[in-house]
């Protein structure tokens, strides 16, 4: 498999204050590569530095240092309709990532004139009904509908419709789940593998939840106060942790198949 | 009446009444919390969990109407009891509610402390001597596992979960026997959740509450500590039991769909199969729909679902309450 995304010594500092500058250093040394047609987990608390990194590859934030490359080309020369033919993303909270004063079939127009392509009405309506399919949603039940009339599972499905007909090589997928019910979301991450099996895709998949990490990714990467812990392979990393604070993160997690001895104290984080 | 249940809840409904028509949040509920249970509530989102621990206080937000049924809290008929009384007997020694997102409940612009005076003078109707009330509130928080000087800071110098905890401890100044918390975890990281757990856990095992209801939709979280379940469906009470019996062989279809979607960590890490979502979503409550409520999604769905409701059936040998036709013969 190839690297598609290959990550060197990312620096991200923020600064505030106009008199007295305060910096905070929300990423530091990371470096990291991302394989072609694999789930990569970004797992780490707040504060961690996920977001940060996910908005430095989206070209949402500039980064302080460090090099980023795409297909082997530093991701500053792209243009930006070439970028985000093939990098794209869902956030967390699918309501306020659409317009909600137009009807959600904008989102999907939109899709075609990131794409470039010249499609007749009749071509259009097959392509999305295509996809809309593929995501396990009815067209005729969404199609012409405002984004409040759907619920949060049905939107961020949608979402990923979206993502379909843009056909990008990597989506980065911001906590995507963290606002659907807990009995949808099995089906959101099911879709993911889906498309990481058949179109090949490249996900991203920033979390705080280690049980859905482990459920999605191939590859995993822990985060703590911008440092890159510890990375590998999903299940060698969970069921052996190395370092320290995967193991206090392994501690805290709550599992449906094995209980806490809530006698013990909470290791504190070293 | 037996001595042991704390809490006792009888055919309790509860409905929204609005402009927007009449939304039948809880219909139909029964329910005996004993000394010393800890009992989980779980669910969907709009299943009426939360409506149900809000009409169990006995002071219902504005649109939220008590309909009929019965709540007994110790000897306490919820809803016959003089305000006044309710106020300053039962809603401090025996039973205390910690709302959902209360940790915003804090006032920005107060000390813990002054927050904790005006608490203390609404539910005991005088105002404390200062220097008692630190020594009250510092004892307390001590007791619960907390930092004594929490209480002289500001919200804004304290994190997430350590506003939680401290308003979980200020609902527990006077030793409530029974605590009913609302998604008290969620929006927090793992190890805040994991403590707000752990101080629940000690403040039972500490004797300063008898029981707790929890409610949540998180079953992962909710399996650390509970030791009975109640799953909610639109309104209705689906099933009721043991927690490990029910994660292990829940009987409901909408408890094994519920319990089969659900993503949680697997320690041993050998498990391959995917998980299924529940196709669909919860009816709307402006217009439930007759029979079951679950039958539109229940892989089992008989004829008789679609215009029967099934009353809860008791399942002896096991200790379980199911309201499923089903079950109808009371075996499993």
């Amino acid at each position: 498999m190839s690297e598609i995304i290959e990550v060197n010594n990312l620096y991200k500092t923020y600064s505030s204050g106009i008199f007295v500058r305060s910096f905070t250093e929300a990423v530091k040394d990371v470096s990291f590569k991302l394989k072609k047609g694999s789930v990569v987990s970004l797992v780490g608390e707040s504060g961690s530095g996920k977001t940060t990194i996910a908005k430095i590859l989206l070209k949402l934030e500039k980064r302080t240092g460090g090099s980023i490359k795409l297909d082997g080309m530093e991701i500053n020369e792209y243009g930006k309709k070439d970028y985000y033919r093939k990098v794209q993303v869902i956030f967390q909270d699918p309501y306020s990532a659409i317009n909600y004063f137009y009807k959600i079939d904008r989102v999907l127009d939109k899709a075609f004139a990131l794409r470039g392509e010249k499609l007749t009405e009749e071509e259009k309506e097959a392509k999305i009904r295509e996809a809309l399919e593929k995501v396990k949603i009815d067209p005729d039940e969404v199609l012409g509908r405002y984004p409040h009339q759907l619920s949060g599972g049905q939107l961020q499905r949608f979402l990923i419709a979206r993502v379909l007909l843009i056909k990008p090589e990597i989506v980065i997928c911001d906590e995507i789940t963290s606002m659907i019910d807990a009995s949808s979301r099995a089906g959101i991450l099911n879709l993911l593998l889906e498309l990481r099996d058949k179109e090949g895709l490249t996900v991203m998949f920033i979390t705080h939840d280690l049980g859905q990490a482990q459920y999605i990714s191939d590859e995993i990467m822990v985060l703590k106060d911008g440092d890159l812990v510890e990375a590998g392979d999903v299940q060698k990393v969970l069921i052996n942790p190395q370092h320290e604070y995967t193991k206090f993160l392994l501690s805290c997690v709550p599992s449906l198949y094995a209980k806490w001895d809530l006698e013990e104290d909470i290791i504190e984080e070293s | 009446m037996s001595k042991e249940a704390i809490l006792r809840i009888k055919d309790l409904r509860g409905y929204y009444k609005g402009t927007f028509g009449i939304v039948q949040a809880v219909d139909g509920v029964s329910l005996t919390v004993n000394r010393g249970e800890v009992v989980a509530i779980a669910g969907e989102s709009g299943c009426g969990k939360s409506t149900l621990a809000e009409l169990i206080t006995g002071t219902p937000k504005p649109l939220l109407h008590y309909e009929t049924g019965e709540i007994f809290v110790e000897d306490y008929n919820v809803y016959q009891t003089d305000p006044e009384v309710l106020r300053t007997q039962v809603k401090t020694k025996i039973v205390s509610y910690v709302p959902q997102a209360s940790l915003e409940s804090l006032n920005p612009v107060m000390k813990i402390i002054d927050f904790i005076a005006d608490v203390v003078k609404e539910r005991t109707g005088k105002k404390s001597d200062r220097d008692e009330l630190i020594e009250f509130a510092g004892n307390h928080f001590e007791r619960v596992g907390l930092n004594r000087d929490v209480i002289f800071k500001y919200p804004h110098e304290l994190s997430g979960g350590m506003k939680q905890r401290s308003v979980i401890a200020i609902s527990t100044m006077w030793n409530p026997k029974l605590l009913i918390v609302d998604e008290p975890t969620s929006a927090l990281d793992v190890s805040s959740q994991k403590r707000i757990i752990k101080m629940l856990y000690e403040m039972k095992r500490d004797g300063i509450i008898e029981s707790i209801l929890f409610v949540s939709h998180d079953v992962s979280s909710l399996s650390q500590i509970c030791n009975k379940m109640l799953i909610m469906y639109a309104g209705h009470l689906q099933e009721y039991g043991d927690m490990e019996d029910m994660i292990e062989k829940p009987l409901h279809p909408y408890t094994k769909l519920l319990m089969n979607s659900i993503v949680s960590f697997d320690p041993s890490g050998k498990r391959k199969e995917r998980l299924v979502s529940i196709e669909g979503s919860p009816p709307s409550l402006l217009n439930p729909p007759k029979g079951c409520r679950f039958h539109l999604r229940c892989p089992k769905a008989m004829d008789r679902c679609k215009t029967d409701e099934p009353p809860i059936f008791e399942i002896t040998e096991q200790n379980r309450y199911v309201k499923c036709w089903l079950f109808e013969e009371g075996k499993a």
